[in-house]
């Protein structure tokens, strides 16, 4: 018997279960995916937003500044990487100048500081690649860049330090109300039982909605598309770049990463909210966006193009309320764009002002808010690396080549919390197979040893989901 | 176990690696360290189990481990130390490397001169920004070759290659061997970019067809490849609306292309290629930081690994003549590719060198009939007619100490067609 | 009757052509060397490869491995269901003979190492 179920586990589940841990109850995470952030928590552009673009007056203003603020100190006592590197809107001519006037104006309204315009020649000495056409840009010195599945992992593994249980594979199809609650159904039968349930399914919002008789709410998706660019790269740019925001969004953006990757996109297009298929077309539109945005953009340098998908609802902006037909029911949905800068706003807002308002919130003196990095290895000197390598001479055991991986760290992401079980499960956390080659060298080594700490042949072992199998068998 | 100094560092123990130290001891140089970052040396080699190597050198058709061991074997004998398990991190133009092992933990070393030996690695599907979805399946074709000849795993049962490399060449008959169905190889240039013999032997021979001038356009599958697109292109490597076909399968390799691997190379600030992406170098092999040498794939890709000995052993020789003699002054001209090359290596040769130059180079297209002008000041110093010159196909010329003689200036290679 | 083939016997990959007349090769044109005039002998009468593969060791490593010398085309995948039965207890040295006779007089031999 839980006294919280949070359903879905993308940043806002994840913000949302620590900031549960911080208070004494008994909490759990239903993902139903093999591992927790595959969902649009996983493919998105990685922007801390400034908070100039929400009109003000609306939750996503409300959320995204005070989520700004706090999001250097949750990445660093998460270990999760941060950069407060800067974001710039770029104006293209006289017209879209005045509508960086309108953002700025917009962006203080909602708290925003240090909001200021540059013209063309500042904006030269600032981004070397920008393109001549250029004429201003809105300087956004709060803007940021944070690694969306990092963060999100780290989260839900923070809160599983502290108590929180997950369990994944579990979708939730069915559920029944309760005298004290809600006995929630998987698709495979099985049943958890909590009092109240948060819906912070992402996509799958509005089927966990109807799980619960609530036919309120329907998701709709926008698919996202994207270009990386090799490390080699990083340089390029060093400010998040986005054009001047038209009548059909912000369009696409070029920007750094903290992994310090070049990242292109993303594209804008109405799709089924399942529908993760990169296309022709979007990929030409990145690329000729790119070359609108900056001179000489390294394209040869691509190493992989993903695509995402963005959920929102007609209302356009977050829905964070309680179900009107399903008691106890919260939903936390439609959270678009800048729904991961505002991830740890809504999730302290949810705990204090409407859970809070249904159970007593007794502070958990045990909660220790910090966790050691996934990639804590490549922080350690010379020498502390070396002392960690006598005690576990895995870590001497270079598997992944391009981002320099060890064996040592890629068992202990297959047993940390939340557990790397699958391929892609241990990408994500260690960035074995992030790299140049894609994971041409190590994702055999990766995979058998999965097999050897899983205790499963490897057949079994998936790249991600269920059915997503690397080998049919043994040859002989 | 391992010091602090070597008169010489090899990093890579592969068949480069192990022909570089070779012929530095042969020459003189005993103090020698190997890196590898693998259990066992031979690189490459130890998953390329199909014969046909070592014609040239050894003047027999063998397994690549065959043609490994004969090194291995060598490199034994005189007691060469391989510092197995063990990854070179990084490398500064003083020629210190730090590495990692399981043994020593992080370390580092100085070598009077090191080799770069590190091979290349295969091109992603990832740089090709083929639409569809990002499935289990997808592998390099590499990575194919590792799960069945050294793991023993058949990757997929239903097979689509995408370029006809040597490597996706030899992957289909592999996988037709071991008990797979391949339906197709595409090639989006209008030649396979393998040897003429492996479409034989590996394609021809069961019946796999080979679709040139195709691409994969799009493929499918949610959790596991399910199918693919091909379609077939135009002159500018552009998909033809209309000419796309369905192919269901459970496997896509990507075979499409090879990339030396420099990223320690570009740590010691080696000049880099932007043709090769590979060290620029002299005849020598040695780069643009005096000390350091390049020599196989990491230098340039080759076509057969008898002439990654060839050109390794080049290496270790100058190495060991600059550990035992000190730095010799360089009187340097460049070579330029002219006229219909992709590329030429060495970039640049050290005039005060008087022993045989071969220049490699390939050329940018299909020619027939042409002719291999090399020239220098205005002054032709070498013709040589070619019946027939592809890209998949290194092409040689060799300049004599007397043709170095008459060098005036920068000397440049071109193909009259 | 004329054949036009590509040598498979060395990375050059000569076009030769070679006249068959019955069961008697008349004439071979196009090679470079002697070894691509057998090469076409063998092509228009009966056509042979060197088969290599891999046999599971006890210990469930892979050994390379592979026939001595050419077998019938027509014979791999026969050739290859019998080196799929074979096991092998390390330690295999480079040449050992793993099969004798597994086709037509060829033996099954290691072409790799495993200590």
């Amino acid at each position: 018997m839980y006294q919280v179920i949070v359903i879905g586990g993308g940043v806002i589940g994840g913000a949302l279960l620590r900031e549960l841990t911080k208070y004494c109850l008994n909490v759990c995470l239903l993902e139903k995916s093999a591992d927790v952030c595959m969902g649009q928590s996983r493919a998105n552009s990685g922007i801390v937003h400034a908070g100039f673009d929400a009109k003000p007056g609306t939750l996503k203003a409300k959320f995204n500044v005070s989520g700004n603020r706090m999001m250097e100190t949750l990445c660093k006592q998460l270990g999760v990487k941060y950069e407060n590197n800067g974001s710039l809107v770029v104006a293209f001519d006289e017209e879209q100048k005045k509508t960086l006037e309108e953002l700025k104006a917009r962006g203080e309204a909602n708290g925003v500081t240090g909001l200021h315009i540059v013209d063309g020649e500042r904006l030269r000495v600032m981004e070397k690649n920008i393109s001549d056409r250029a004429v201003a840009a809105l300087v956004a010195p709060t803007g940021g860049i944070v690694c969306p599945y990092e963060l999100t992992i780290a989260c839900i593994g923070n809160a599983m330090d502290n108590g929180a249980a997950l369990y994944t594979n579990f979708e939730v199809v069915r559920a029944e109300k309760t005298q004290s609650g809600y006995k929630v159904y998987s698709a495979k039968g099985e049943c958890v039982e909590g009092e109240i349930v948060v819906n912070c399914a992402g996509a799958g919002g509005g089927e966990v909605a109807k799980a619960f008789q609530d036919e309120s709410i329907e998701i709709k998706g926008r698919k996202g598309e994207y270009i990386l660019l090799d490390q080699e790269c990083g340089n390029f740019a060093s400010h998040t770049l986005f054009f001047t925001p038209t009548e059909k969004g912000k369009g696409i953006l070029v920007s750094p990463t903290v992994d310090r990757n070049i990242l292109l996109g993303p594209t804008a297009q109405g799709c089924d909210k399942d529908d993760n298929t990169t296309t022709q077309q979007g990929l030409a539109e990145i690329v000729q966006k790119a070359n609108e945005m900056c001179k000489r953009v390294p394209l040869f340098h691509a190493i992989t193009s993903f695509c995402g998908v963005r959920t929102y609802t007609d209302k356009h902006d977050f829905i964070i309320e309680e179900s009107k037909t399903a008691e106890n029911l919260i939903h936390v949905v439609g959270i678009e764009s800048p729904g991961l800068t505002s991830a740890p706003a809504i999730a302290k807002y949810v705990v204090e002002e409407i859970v809070g308002k249904k159970i007593a919130l007794t502070p958990n003196k045990n909660f220790n808010g910090r966790r050691t990095a996934d990639h804590f290895f490549h922080r350690l000197t010379d020498e502390e690396k070396s002392e960690l390598i006598r005690k576990d001479p895995a870590y001497g055991n270079v598997v992944c080549r391009c981002e320099q991986i060890t064996e040592g760290e890629i068992v202990r992401a297959v047993h940390a919390n939340p557990p790397a079980t699958t391929v892609d499960a241990v990408k994500r956390r260690t960035r074995a197979g992030m790299g140049r080659c894609q994971g041409g060298f190590c994702m055999p080594s990766v995979a058998e040893i999965l097999s050897r700490e899983l205790g499963v042949p490897l057949e079994k072992v998936n790249k991600s989901d269920e059915g997503s199998y690397l080998v049919t068998g043994v040859t002989k | 176990m391992i010091k602090k100094n070597y008169d010489l560092i090899v990093i890579g123990g592969g068949p480069a690696g192990l022909a570089a130290a070779l012929s530095a001891y042969d020459n003189g140089v005993t103090d020698i360290l190997i890196l590898e970052r693998e259990e066992s040396a031979g690189g490459i080699l130890k998953q390329c189990i199909h014969n046909g190597f070592g014609l040239t050198r050894f003047k027999e058709s063998m397994t690549g481990p065959e043609y490994a061991a004969r090194f291995i074997d060598e490199v034994q004998k005189r007691n060469i130390f391989i510092a197995t398990g063990t990854t070179a991190l990084s490398l500064t133009a003083d020629k210190a490397v730090t590495a990692i092992s399981a043994e020593e933990g992080v370390f580092t070393v100085t070598g009077k001169a090191v080799v770069l030996a590190m091979g290349c690695r295969e091109r992603s599907k990832g740089a090709l920004n083929i639409p569809g979805t990002r499935p289990a399946g997808i592998f390099s074709a590499g990575t194919a070759q590792k799960f069945v000849n050294i793991k023993g795993y058949l990757p997929g049962k239903e097979v689509v290659i995408l370029g006809s490399g040597d490597i996706g060449l030899i992957m289909a008959r592999r996988m037709t061997l071991e008990g797979a169905k391949v339906h197709a190889v595409c090639e989006i240039m209008p030649y396979s970019s393998g040897l003429k013999r492996n479409i034989v032997q590996c394609l021809d021979d069961f019946g796999i067809p080979l679709y040139l001038n195709h691409t994969i356009t799009k493929i499918e599958g949610k959790e596991r490849v399910t199918g693919v697109v091909i379609s077939r292109v135009d002159e500018n490597k552009k998909p033809v609306p209309g000419t796309e076909k369905h192919i269901c399968c459970d496997t896509v390799l990507f075979s499409v292309g090879l990339i030396p691997e420099n990223e320690l190379s570009k740590k010691a600030g080696v000049e880099i290629s932007p043709r090769t992406k590979g060290a620029v170098v002299y005849q020598s092999r040695e780069t643009s930081v005096p000390g350091i040498f390049a020599c196989g794939n990491v230098l340039q890709v080759h076509d057969l690994v008898d002439f990654v000995s060839e050109e390794s052993e080049l290496a270790g020789k100058c190495a060991a003549e600059l550990i035992r003699n000190g730095a010799r002054e360089k009187r340097s001209v460049n070579v330029l590719n002219g006229e219909h090359i992709s590329y030429v290596c060495p970039q640049r040769l050290d005039l005060n060198r008087e022993e045989r130059v071969k220049l490699f180079f390939r050329v940018g297209n299909t020619f027939s009939d042409c002719k291999i002008v090399v020239e220098s000041g205005g002054v032709r110093l070498i013709e040589k007619k070619k019946k027939i010159a592809v890209p998949g196909e290194m092409e040689t010329v060799s300049l004599s100490k007397e043709t170095l003689a008459r060098i005036k200036g920068d000397v440049t290679v071109r193909l009259e067609v | 009757m004329k054949y036009r083939l590509i040598c498979i016997e060395c990375p050059m990959g000569c076009a030769i052509e070679a006249e068959k007349e019955g069961d008697t090769v008349v004439s071979v044109a196009g090679n470079s060397c002697p070894r691509g005039k057998l090469y076409a002998e063998n092509e228009v009468i009966c056509p042979m490869r060197v088969v290599t593969s891999t046999v599971r060791a006890t210990d469930g490593r892979m050994l390379p491995v592979k026939t001595n010398k050419p077998v019938k085309k027509s014979e791999i995948f026969s050739v290859m269901k019998k080196i799929n039965a074979q096991k092998v207890t390390p330690p295999v040295r480079i040449g050992e003979v793993i099969c004798r006779d597994i086709s037509d007089g060829a033996d099954l031999v290691a072409a790799g190492e495993l200590l």
